[in-house]
């Protein structure tokens, strides 16, 4: 395939950023969409420029550094993936291609598709644990009953992977979808209940303090997320700060 | 519940949802009001003195709905320019139909198309009444021996010009309500992984019935007169 990429280049953050054209040629359709971006970098440095800054690492689908908003989509047009495990054989012959940093101003651009989202660490940091008191004679996590239904709901939501997929296709970058699922994986299980208050509150504050915007229900978080992290858990994490304020 | 509790963006949520919920049972007792007008003008009459004129209703209900109004409005445009602000950049290259449902995204068109309809509609009936009421002292509700408010709607339905902007403006509150519904249960916390889809459903139902229940009575005064 021969292809047309209009990539965001952006040397610093305090460095305005423009959108560049680069052809690239004879791209297998078996490659990863990141597999394409290390050919043009290898190009790029080969004729003495600067190569593309992009985040990566597993390249599995699992740690969530990967990013980038391709034509119009966080992690590009397929569903459930992230952009490691896009392939180009969703792309064709002739294509132009538009690749973009995650937009938010709660993540700004480090360099090129690089961007800062350790707004989301802080957020976690807040109140997305369970505290483990050394008392001596704290219980195997093993021995508490757990309803089946909750330890699935619970698992799923702790699927999210914090890419930040749900901020960038949110018209108002919104961290509403990662917050909730953060707050309800540890809320549905018995030993997250005992924080459970202090936590939703914290961690929305947190939210609120790092300039996302406000969640409007548009359900757009939903349908990009990687993971299919449902917008039940806004409902839950809505009804759960109600709750914890009611009782403050 | 403290009030810093509203000043995070759940509780603007939360407040945005309640008073959407507040306004959509008015509207629902508003159609059926309206309906008594198709029915019957004698009980249309009726109900519309007694809301017209009962205290509890004026200087209770109506305030607090004005209020309820100015606030979901208010609060449509603070949340709009607030959330505008946390992209200042936006993408060279977006399609958000990919994933979202335009009457979603564009709630302060549709709400804003709604505001300059409630404009014309409070010059059409609501600012007549209150000067006919407590700046005349007029409160018989009568007019040359008999109820005037059927007489009133009808008349006020003459013209087609009028008829076609109140048709639009309802098919925008339609639009509005698509989203609204669902959404304000949403935000409330009601909704979970079993009742989604009926509120969503239910949602529909409202968003298409009641608007269109407003449009076939304009039709109706407008057919019966021409």
């Amino acid at each position: 395939m021969n292809l047309t990429l209009e990539i965001w280049r952006q040397k610093s953050n305090s460095e305005k950023g423009a959108l560049e054209t680069y052809p690239i040629s004879e791209v297998s359709e078996d490659m990863s969409f990141l597999e394409m971006l290390d050919v043009l970098n290898e190009e790029l440095i080969e004729k003495g420029i600067d190569p593309v800054a992009f985040d990566h690492d597993c390249r599995e689908g699992i740690c969530g550094m990967c990013s980038l908003y391709i034509n119009g989509e966080a992690h590009g047009p397929d569903r459930r993936v992230t952009t490691c495990q896009l392939h180009m054989r969703k792309f064709k012959d002739g294509d132009t291609i538009f690749i973009e940093p995650f937009r938010a101003n709660a993540f700004p651009v480090v360099k090129d598709l690089v961007v800062d989202r350790s707004a989301f660490d802080r957020i976690q940091q807040a109140g997305g644990f369970v505290s483990v008191n050394t008392s001596g004679n704290t219980q195997d996590a093993n021995t508490i009953p757990i309803p089946k239904d909750d330890a699935d709901t619970a698992f799923d939501a702790a699927t999210c992977i914090g890419c930040g997929a749900c901020v960038a296709s949110c018209k108002n970058s919104s961290a509403m979808l990662f917050v909730s699922a953060k707050v309800s994986q540890f809320s549905l299980l018995p030993q997250g209940k005992v924080e459970a208050k202090e936590r939703v509150i914290n961690m929305v504050n947190k939210m609120d303090e790092e300039g996302f915007g406000n969640c409007t229900n548009t359900g757009a978080c939903e349908v990009e997320c990687p993971k299919g992290i449902s917008l039940d858990n806004i409902s839950r994490m809505n009804r759960e700060f109600i709750t914890a304020n009611v009782k403050k | 519940m403290s009030k810093s509790t509203f000043y995070t963006s759940i509780g603007y949520k939360i407040l945005m949802a309640l008073s959407g919920l507040f306004l959509m049972f008015f509207l629902l007792q508003h159609l059926v009001i309206n309906s008594l007008s198709v029915i019957s003008p004698d009980a249309f009459n009726e109900a519309s003195h007694f809301m017209g004129t009962n205290p509890l209703v004026q200087f209770l209900l109506q305030p607090v709905l004005i209020f309820g109004v100015v606030f979901h409005f208010i609060m449509g445009f603070f949340l709009d320019l607030k959330n505008r602000k946390s992209r200042s950049i936006n993408y060279a290259y977006n399609k958000p139909s990919a994933n979202s449902s335009w009457v979603s995204r564009n709630m302060i068109i549709s709400g804003l198309t709604v505001l300059a309809f409630l404009g014309i509609h409070f010059v059409d009936f609501w600012i007549p009444e209150i000067s006919t009421k407590y700046i005349q002292g007029d409160m018989s509700g009568m007019h040359n021996g008999e109820f005037r408010y059927f007489h009133e709607l009808h008349e006020k339905f003459a013209a087609m010009p009028r008829v076609i902007a109140y048709i639009i403006a309802f098919i925008f509150l339609s639009l509005h309500l698509l989203h609204g519904f669902q959404s304000s249960f949403q935000s409330v916390g009601v909704s979970t992984s079993k009742t989604r889809m009926t509120f969503y459903k239910f949602g529909n139902i409202f968003a298409i019935i009641v608007p269109t229940g407003f449009i076939l009575i304009a039709l109706f005064h407008f057919i019966t007169q021409h």
